[in-house]
C-alpha cells in the first residue's frame, strides 16, 4: 500500500509539474509515438513545418484554411434539434431513413395504440359505467393474434435492419486508411500511407483557468465548446476511408454521429469501420465509452475536404501523397486486419509504435502532392511489396 | 376450468387463528435476529427506501450539475466522493456519482424492494405457507446486504485513482476498473458486489425452495398468483446470472491485486471478455429488476378491474419466455465493441424476439381491464402508468435492438432515456404501486388516498419531464456519462433538471403520506380492495398475525 501511495504521489507531482493540463500531456507522450515524426520530418524537403502547429504558434491558424474549415451550424454538430443529426454518408442516410421512416413511426403508433386502449378501457369500463364486471379471462383467438402480429411486425423490422448491417459490413475497397488511437484523454491519428501522425486535443475556452498560456483558446471558427479540437483529422471528400481503431490505456469509443459510426477503441485490439463522405464540412463527435476523469473532454473532429485540399493538408503535416515517391519498405502496415474481426496488436504498449517507419518514408518525400490512387488499398500495396 | 390463482375459494376459518401466533420476541431479537419473513421483508423495504433516497439524492447532484453547461456543482465539497482539488478530481467525482447512482439503484433499491421486500412479505402469504423455507438463510440474505452497502458507500471515501471513490460506471469495465483505477476504492466496490450477489443467490434459493415445496394443498403451479410466478422466474434468473458476475468480478479482483491478466491485453488477456461476462449477468439483471414488477402490476390490475387476470397461463409463460430469452441476448449491450456481422445479426434478431412476450403481457393487462369494473385507487394509477410508460420504454428498446441503428444510439442519452423508462418509470412505478397496494396489509393502516394520488400525478409529470427530453438529447448525439456538454444540449437538460425538482416534490409527498399514515392512518380492514382482491393475503388480518397459516389453507 505504501508503494501504491508513493506511486500516486509521484503521479501527483508529475502532473503538477506538467501543469495539470492536457497540453502538458501532449508534450509528455511526445516521447512515444509522435516524436519520431517530429524528429524525422524536418529533412522533408519542401514540406511545410511538420511540427504541431498548436501550442507554440497560436497565431498561425487561419480560419477557413485546410484543417480549420469553419463549421456550418447544424451540420456535423448538435444543434438542439429533436432528431437524428444530418447524415453525410450512404450508411448514415440509409440508417437514418430506416429510423425516421420506419422505427420512429412504429414507436409512435404502438405507444398511441396502447395509450388509446388504456384510456378507452379506463373510461368505458370504469365502475360508474360498468358496475358488473365480466368474468371473461380467456380468448384463444385474440391471444394468438396479439402474439403473431408483433412477430410479423418484428420480421418487417428485421429485414431492413439486417440489410443495414450487411451494408455496414461490406465496405467498398478503401481509398485510404486512418489509424485512430484513443488515449486518456485525447485522440491520435495516423495516416500510415501518407507519413502523417498527430495528436488531437480539445480546445479549451479562453476563460478556462486550466488552459495554459501556450495553448490556443477555442474560437467559434473551431467549432462549438467541448467539441472543437486543436488538430482535426482531415479526410478527402468522396473517398472510402477505413478507420482502424485501437486504444493504448483503457477503452474509448470513436464516434462521429454524422457518419453513423461508433466503434469502441479497445486496448490490444484493432477494429475497423469506414465512412465515405460526399459533403465537405466539419463533423464533430465525442468519446463514447467511459474512460476516466476527462471522458467528456476528448472530442473528435473530422474535416472533409476535396482531394486537392486534402493533399495540401498532408503536405502541411509533413506527409507525402502515395505515389509521389515509392514508399520505403513498410512491414508494419496494418492491412492484414481485414473484415470486422479483431486483429490483435502485440501489446498495448506497442499500439502507437506502428508509426515508426512512416516518417522514414516522409524523409524521402518530395513534398509534391499527387492524387492518391483510386480504389486501391494502399496499405495492402505497400505491405505486399515488403 | 376457470379457476386460477386469482379466483379460488377459501375456507376462511382456516385462514387465521391465533393468539399464540402473535407472540412477538423482544426488539433486538425481533429485528436483528429475525427469522420471520414479514419482519425481514419490512427490513428489506426500509433498507430499499434508505438506499433509494441516497441514490435519488445522487441523481439530484447530477441533474443539478447538468442543469447548465459548465462545471458549477462538482467543484464544491461533497460528502460522497469529496475532492475539490483540481479539474480531474471534479470530473472524477462525476464518475463516482454515476457509478454510485447505478449500483445503488440496481443492487440496493430495486432488487431489495422487489425481491427482498415484497417477495419476502407476500410469497409465503400468497401460497399459503407459514414462512419461507429457510428462515435463517433469509436473515443472512438481508444482513449481507448491509455490509455490502456500507462497503459501497465507504468506497467513496478512499482513493480510486484519480480521486476519491470509484469512477468506472456501474458496468466496471476493465481495464478502467483494473489498471485505470488505482487505490482500494474499486476493491471495496468489488467486495460490495460479491456480498450483494451472495445475498441475492441465497435469497433466490430460498424463494425457489419455498415456492416449489411449501404451496398450500391444492395450489398447483398453475394456480399460483402471477406475483409468485414472477418471483419464481426472477429467482431462477438470479441463481443463474449472479454466479457469472461473481466470477467476472473475482477475475477483476485478481487482475487488480494478484498479477493475473484476464482482461489485460498486453499479457494475453482480452478486455472484451469482461464485457461478455458482465452482460451475461447484466441483461438477465434488467429482467430481475422488472419481472416482479410485472407480477405486482398483474395483481393490481386484476384487483381494481374486479376481474381475474386475462390469459393467466399466457402471462405466466410470457415471463418464463422473457427469462429464458433474457439469457441469450446479452451482447446487444456491446454492439459497438467490434463484433462480427453474424454476431450482430443474431443478437439483433434474438433481442427483438423479447418484444413478443412483452407485448403479450401489455395486451393481457389491457384485456384484464376490458370488461372490468374499474376503480382508480392509487395502486391502480401506478399500474396504469406503468403499463403505458413501460410500453414507451419497450418500443425504444426495439429501436436499440437493431445493431445497425445502435451505432448511432449506443452510449447516448437515448439509451439513458430508454432504460430509465423501463426502470425508473417501470420498476419504480411498480414498486410504488405495490407499496400502496400492500401498505394496508403490511401496516394495518390505510394510506391517505388524496396524498397518494397527488404523489402519482406529480411524479408522473416529473419523471416524464426528466426522461422524455433525453430521447431528443440522444438523437442529437449527446453521450452518456459526461459532466459537461456543448451548449446545443442546454435546453433539454434544463427541462430534465426542472423535471427532477417536480419528481422530488412527488417523493416528498410520498414520505408525508407514509409517516402520516403510519402514525394516524385509518385502521385497515382485512381486505380493503373488495371483491377483486382474491389472493390469500387478503384473507388474513391487517397486519397479518406474526405467524400465519398454522393450519394450511386448502385451495379448491
Amino acid at each position: 500500500m505504501a508503494g501504491e501511495q508513493m506511486r500516486l504521489i509521484g503521479w501527483a507531482i508529475a502532473l503538477a509539474a506538467a501543469g495539470l493540463t492536457p497540453a502538458a500531456a501532449a508534450q509528455a507522450p511526445a516521447a512515444s509515438p509522435t516524436p519520431v515524426a517530429a524528429a524525422a520530418t524536418p529533412p522533408a524537403g519542401t514540406a511545410q513545418d511538420a511540427t504541431k502547429p498548436d501550442a507554440a504558434q497560436p497565431a498561425t491558424v487561419v480560419p477557413g484554411s485546410v484543417g480549420h474549415m469553419i463549421p456550418t451550424a447544424g451540420v456535423g454538430e448538435p444543434d438542439g434539434r429533436k432528431g437524428i443529426q444530418l447524415q453525410v454518408t450512404p450508411i448514415g442516410e440509409e440508417a437514418a431513413s430506416f429510423h425516421n421512416n420506419w422505427l420512429l413511426p412504429l414507436c409512435a403508433i404502438i405507444s398511441v395504440i396502447v395509450l388509446g386502449l388504456l384510456l378507452f378501457a379506463m373510461v368505458r369500463y370504469r365502475r360508474g359505467a360498468n358496475p358488473t364486471p365480466s368474468r371473461n379471462s380467456h380468448n384463444t383467438m385474440i391471444e394468438v393474434i396479439w402474439t403473431l402480429v408483433p412477430v410479423l411486425i418484428l420480421v418487417g423490422i428485421a429485414i431492413p435492419s439486417i440489410r443495414l448491417l450487411r451494408h455496414q459490413y461490406t465496405p467498398p475497397p478503401a481509398d485510404l486508411t486512418v489509424k485512430v488511437t484513443g488515449h486518456q484523454w485525447y485522440w491520435s491519428y495516423e495516416l500510415p500511407d501518407y507519413g502523417v501522425s498527430f495528436d488531437s486535443y480539445m480546445l479549451k475556452e479562453a476563460s478556462d483557468p486550466t488552459r495554459q498560456k501556450n495553448q490556443r483558446a477555442r474560437t467559434d471558427a473551431d467549432g462549438p465548446p467541448l467539441l472543437a479540437v486543436d488538430e482535426r483529422l482531415v479526410i478527402p471528400q468522396g473517398k472510402v476511408v477505413k478507420f482502424i481503431i485501437t486504444a493504448d490505456d483503457v477503452i474509448h469509443s470513436f464516434a462521429v454521429p454524422a457518419f453513423w459510426i461508433k466503434q469502441d477503441a479497445n486496448p490490444g485490439q484493432l477494429h475497423e469501420t469506414w465512412a465515405k463522405v460526399d459533403r465537405p464540412g466539419v463533423y464533430f463527435g465525442q468519446c463514447s465509452e467511459l474512460c476516466g476523469a476527462r471522458h467528456g473532454f476528448m472530442p473528435i473532429a473530422v474535416e472533409v475536404r476535396p482531394q486537392a485540399e486534402f493533399a495540401q493538408w498532408i503536405a502541411s503535416k509533413g506527409g507525402h501523397m502515395p505515389g509521389a515517391t515509392p514508399p520505403a519498405p513498410d512491414s508494419t502496415a496494418i492491412s492484414p486486419v481485414s473484415g470486422a474481426a479483431a486483429g490483435t496488436a502485440p501489446t498495448t504498449g506497442n499500439a502507437g509504435g506502428n508509426a515508426t517507419p512512416a516518417p522514414a518514408a516522409a524523409g524521402t518525400s518530395t513534398g509534391t502532392p499527387t492524387p492518391a490512387p483510386q480504389n486501391k488499398n494502399v496499405a495492402n500495396r505497400t505491405s505486399g511489396k515488403a | 376450468m376457470s379457476t386460477t390463482a386469482d379466483a379460488f375459494h377459501l375456507r376462511p376459518h382456516e385462514a387465521h387463528d391465533a393468539h399464540a401466533a402473535d407472540h412477538k420476541p423482544g426488539f433486538f431479537t425481533r429485528w436483528f435476529m429475525s427469522t420471520n419473513h414479514k419482519d425481514i421483508g419490512t427490513l428489506y423495504l426500509i433498507f430499499a427506501i434508505i438506499a433509494g433516497v441516497i441514490g435519488g439524492a445522487i441523481s439530484g447532484i447530477m441533474r443539478w450539475e447538468l442543469m447548465e453547461p459548465g462545471i458549477q456543482v462538482l467543484n464544491r465539497a461533497w460528502p460522497i466522493g469529496a475532492g475539490t482539488a483540481n479539474f480531474d478530481e471534479w470530473t472524477h467525482h462525476w464518475n463516482v456519482l454515476i457509478t454510485a447512482h447505478g449500483l445503488i439503484m440496481v443492487f440496493f433499491t430495486v432488487m431489495p424492494a422487489m425481491m427482498g421486500g415484497f417477495g419476502n412479505w407476500f410469497v409465503p402469504l400468497m401460497i399459503g405457507a407459514p414462512d419461507m423455507a429457510f428462515p435463517r438463510m433469509n436473515n443472512i440474505s438481508f444482513w449481507l446486504l448491509v455490509p455490502s452497502f456500507l462497503l459501497l458507500l465507504g468506497s467513496t471515501f478512499v482513493s480510486g485513482g484519480t480521486g476519491l471513490g470509484t469512477g468506472t460506471g456501474w458496468t466496471i469495465y476493465a481495464p478502467l476498473s483494473t489498471s485505470g483505477s488505482a487505490g482500494p476504492s474499486t476493491d471495496m466496490v468489488i467486495f460490495s458486489l460479491h456480498l450483494a450477489g451472495a445475498s441475492s443467490i441465497l435469497g433466490a434459493i430460498n424463494f425457489i425452495t419455498t415456492i416449489f415445496n411449501m404451496r398450500a394443498p391444492g395450489m398447483t403451479l398453475h394456480k399460483m398468483p402471477l406475483f409468485v410466478w414472477s418471483v419464481l422466474v426472477t429467482a431462477f434468473l438470479l441463481l443463474l446470472a449472479l454466479p457469472v458476475l461473481a466470477g467476472a468480478i473475482t477475475m477483476l479482483l485478481t487482475d487488480r491485486n494478484f498479477g493475473t491478466a484476464f482482461f489485460d491485453a498486453s499479457q494475453g488477456g482480452n478486455v472484451v471478455l469482461f464485457q461478455h461476462l458482465f452482460w451475461f449477468f447484466g441483461h438477465p439483471e434488467v429482467y430481475i429488476m422488472i419481472l416482479p414488477g410485472f407480477g405486482m402490476v398483474s395483481q393490481i390490475v386484476a384487483t381494481f378491474s374486479r376481474k381475474p387476470v386475462f390469459g393467466y397461463l399466457g402471462m405466466a409463460y410470457a415471463m418464463v419466455a422473457i427469462g429464458v430469452i433474457g439469457f441469450i441476448v446479452w451482447a446487444h449491450h456491446m454492439f459497438t465493441t467490434g463484433m462480427s456481422v453474424d454476431e450482430k445479426m443474431y443478437f439483433t434478431a434474438a433481442t427483438m424476439i423479447i418484444a413478443v412476450p412483452t407485448g403479450v403481457k401489455i395486451f393481457s393487462w389491457i384485456a384484464t381491464m376490458w370488461g372490468g369494473s374499474i376503480t382508480f385507487e392509487t395502486p391502480m394509477l401506478w399500474a396504469i402508468g406503468f403499463i403505458f410508460l413501460f410500453t414507451v420504454g419497450g418500443v425504444t428498446g426495439v429501436v436499440l435492438a437493431n445493431g445497425g441503428v445502435d451505432n448511432y444510439m449506443h452510449d447516448t442519452y437515448y439509451v439513458v432515456a430508454h432504460f430509465h423508462y423501463v426502470l425508473s418509470l417501470g420498476a419504480i412505478f411498480a414498486i410504488f404501486g405495490g407499496f400502496y397496494y400492500w401498505f394496508p396489509k403490511m401496516s394495518g393502516r390505510m394510506y391517505n388516498e388524496l396524498l397518494g394520488k397527488l404523489h402519482f400525478f406529480i411524479m408522473f409529470i416529473g419523471v416524464n419531464m426528466v426522461f422524455f427530453p433525453m430521447h431528443f438529447l440522444g438523437l442529437d448525439g449527446m453521450p452518456r456519462r459526461i459532466p459537461d456538454y456543448t451548449p446545443a444540449f442546454a435546453e433539454w437538460n434544463k427541462v430534465a433538471t426542472i423535471g427532477y425538482m417536480v419528481t422530488i416534490t412527488g417523493v416528498a409527498i410520498f414520505f408525508v403520506n407514509l409517516f402520516w399514515s403510519l402514525a394516524a392512518g385509518k385502521k385497515a380492514p382485512d381486505n380493503p380492495w373488495g371483491e377483486g382482491a382474491t389472493t390469500l393475503e387478503w384473507t388474513l388480518s391487517s397486519p397479518p398475525p406474526f405467524h400465519q397459516f398454522s393450519t394450511l389453507p386448502r385451495i379448491d
